[in-house]
Formats: C-alpha cells, sequence, structure tokens
C-alpha cells in the first residue's frame, strides 16, 4: 500500500521553506538573522533531495545532502567569523550601515 | 493514516519555525524558531526512512550549528539592532522578486504534478538499514568528495579561527 503523503507534498513545502528563507535574506537588515535565512534555503535543498531519494528508491540524493550539510556548516563556521571581525572593526550588525565599498 | 498526521505535524512546525525566524525582532527568538523548523525538517526525514539524515540533522544543526549561531548572538552585542527598523527601505523590489520566484515555483510544481504521481515511489526493499546502504555508497563511489570534503573542513576551521581572533599588533 502505497502512502497518501506523495513526494509532491515533500516538493510544495521544500518551495515554501525556500521562499520563506529568500525573504529573510532579501528583506532583513540583521546580518545573523540573513545567516539563519541561508540556512533555511539549504535546508529547503536538503529535504527536496531526500524526498527524490525517497522517490526512487536511491540512496545517492541522501550522499548529496550529507555534502551539503558538510558545507553549510563550513560556510557558517566562516561566516560567523566574518561577522565577529567585523562587528569588532564597525561595530555594527546592520547590512545597510557595512557601505564600505559605496560611493 | 499516522503518516497524514505526521506529515502535516512536522510540516506546520518547520514553515511556522521558518515564518518566525524571518519575521521576529530579536535574534535570539529567531534562532529559537529555526531551531524548532530544523527539528520539523529531522521529522520528515525519519518519515522519509532516512534515519541518517535525522540523526545528523539533530546532532549538527541542532546541537551544533545552532549553538554556534548563540555563541555569536551573545558575543556580539544585538540589543541595540533589535530597537531599530528590521527591513530594508529597498523592500518593494524584494517583493517583486519573491512573487516572480513563487509564480514560477507554483508553475513548475503544477506542471510537473502530473509526472510525479504517475511513478509511484517503488516498494521498500527489505534487507540493509539505511545507515548501511549509506556507508556503503558513500565509501565505494562517493571517496574521493568525502576526502575533499575533509579538506573543506579543514579550512574552514582555520579560516573561522584567523577570522574571529584578535590582531595582535
Amino acid at each position: 500500500m502505497s502512502s497518501p503523503i506523495t513526494t509532491e507534498h515533500y516538493l510544495v513545502l521544500s518551495a515554501m521553506l525556500l521562499l520563506i528563507g529568500t525573504v529573510g535574506v532579501l528583506l532583513r537588515r540583521n546580518v545573523v538573522v540573513i545567516m539563519m535565512s541561508i540556512e533555511l534555503i539549504l535546508n529547503a535543498v536538503n529535504l527536496n533531495l531526500v524526498a527524490f531519494s525517497h522517490h526512487l528508491q536511491q540512496v545517492n540524493g541522501q550522499i548529496f545532502a550529507i555534502f551539503i550539510i558538510v558545507v553549510a556548516v563550513a560556510e557558517a563556521a566562516v561566516g560567523l567569523g566574518i561577522l565577529i571581525a567585523l562587528f569588532r572593526n564597525k561595530e555594527t550588525v546592520l547590512v545597510d550601515e557595512i557601505d564600505l565599498l559605496k560611493w | 493514516m499516522t503518516d497524514i498526521a505526521f506529515f502535516y505535524a512536522f510540516a506546520a512546525l518547520t514553515v511556522l519555525g521558518a515564518i518566525l525566524t524571518v519575521t521576529l525582532r530579536n535574534a535570539i527568538h529567531c534562532a529559537i524558531a529555526l531551531i524548532a523548523s530544523l527539528a520539523g525538517i529531522a521529522g520528515l526525514y525519519l518519515l522519509q526512512k532516512a534515519e541518517f539524515l535525522f540523526v545528523v540533522q539533530i546532532m549538527l544543526y541542532i546541537g551544533g550549528v545552532m549553538v554556534l549561531f548563540l555563541f555569536v548572538i551573545m558575543l556580539v552585542n544585538l540589543d541595540g539592532a533589535a530597537k531599530e527598523r528590521q527591513y530594508h527601505r529597498h523592500w518593494l523590489a524584494a517583493v517583486a522578486c519573491l512573487i516572480g520566484t513563487g509564480a514560477i515555483f507554483a508553475a513548475f510544481l503544477h506542471r510537473g504534478a502530473g509526472s510525479l504521481k504517475l511513478e509511484s515511489p517503488l516498494p521498500v526493499v527489505p534487507g540493509a538499514g539505511n545507515v548501511e546502504t549509506l556507508s556503503m555508497v558513500l565509501f565505494r563511489e562517493y571517496l574521493v568528495p568525502f576526502e575533499v570534503a575533509s579538506l573543506l573542513l579543514l579550512v574552514a576551521v582555520v579560516g573561522g579561527v584567523m577570522m574571529a581572533k584578535k590582531r595582535i599588533d
């Protein structure tokens, strides 16, 4: 007996999650919240990969999800390091006040 | 029937957590909402029989990355930022972008709906569990990417420390 929850459900949920994450990246001013939104986007992609992995009954999708998690962790570590250095120099975490390259 | 109930419960947790993450004012509250969202995603992994990813999600994301975020939030003083305006002045352009992207997603999902429903998920093969199958494929077919990932993590560790440490002049 097949489950009433289809792959489609997971894809719709993943698309919603990705859009919410994009809202956070585009609209928020706080760098920390922007980085959290990036994590949301990466998780949406992972959900998509796992859904297709389940759909096709192959584990390759889950392997890709593992690699995405590795990259996300590396990104979070370096990004938060940059954030601390930035806060030490500029005393702000609002992205539109960080305008060194603007003229 | 429990499948449906669990799916919708976890999906609601995920989406509500995500919305709260994006809308709340205090960064600590955002982080806690994000933890709820990540836990919902972990539950969805379990529903899809990806047990290894379920454990990784809880240990690595909720236990590792989110603790890192909370540390940084407490290290960087965000009290001032919480009182400021939370959204950009150019929010209209962002909303226009989002509506466009959302329309494209909706169109593609609507178009692809039939093709996904026709091919029902294959029956689960009994025998080897998720972790065994995953490790077989990971260490046989994806050994080189696995080693490259360890190099990437090393570079990230060194880079993170270099970025965050105080300059000694």
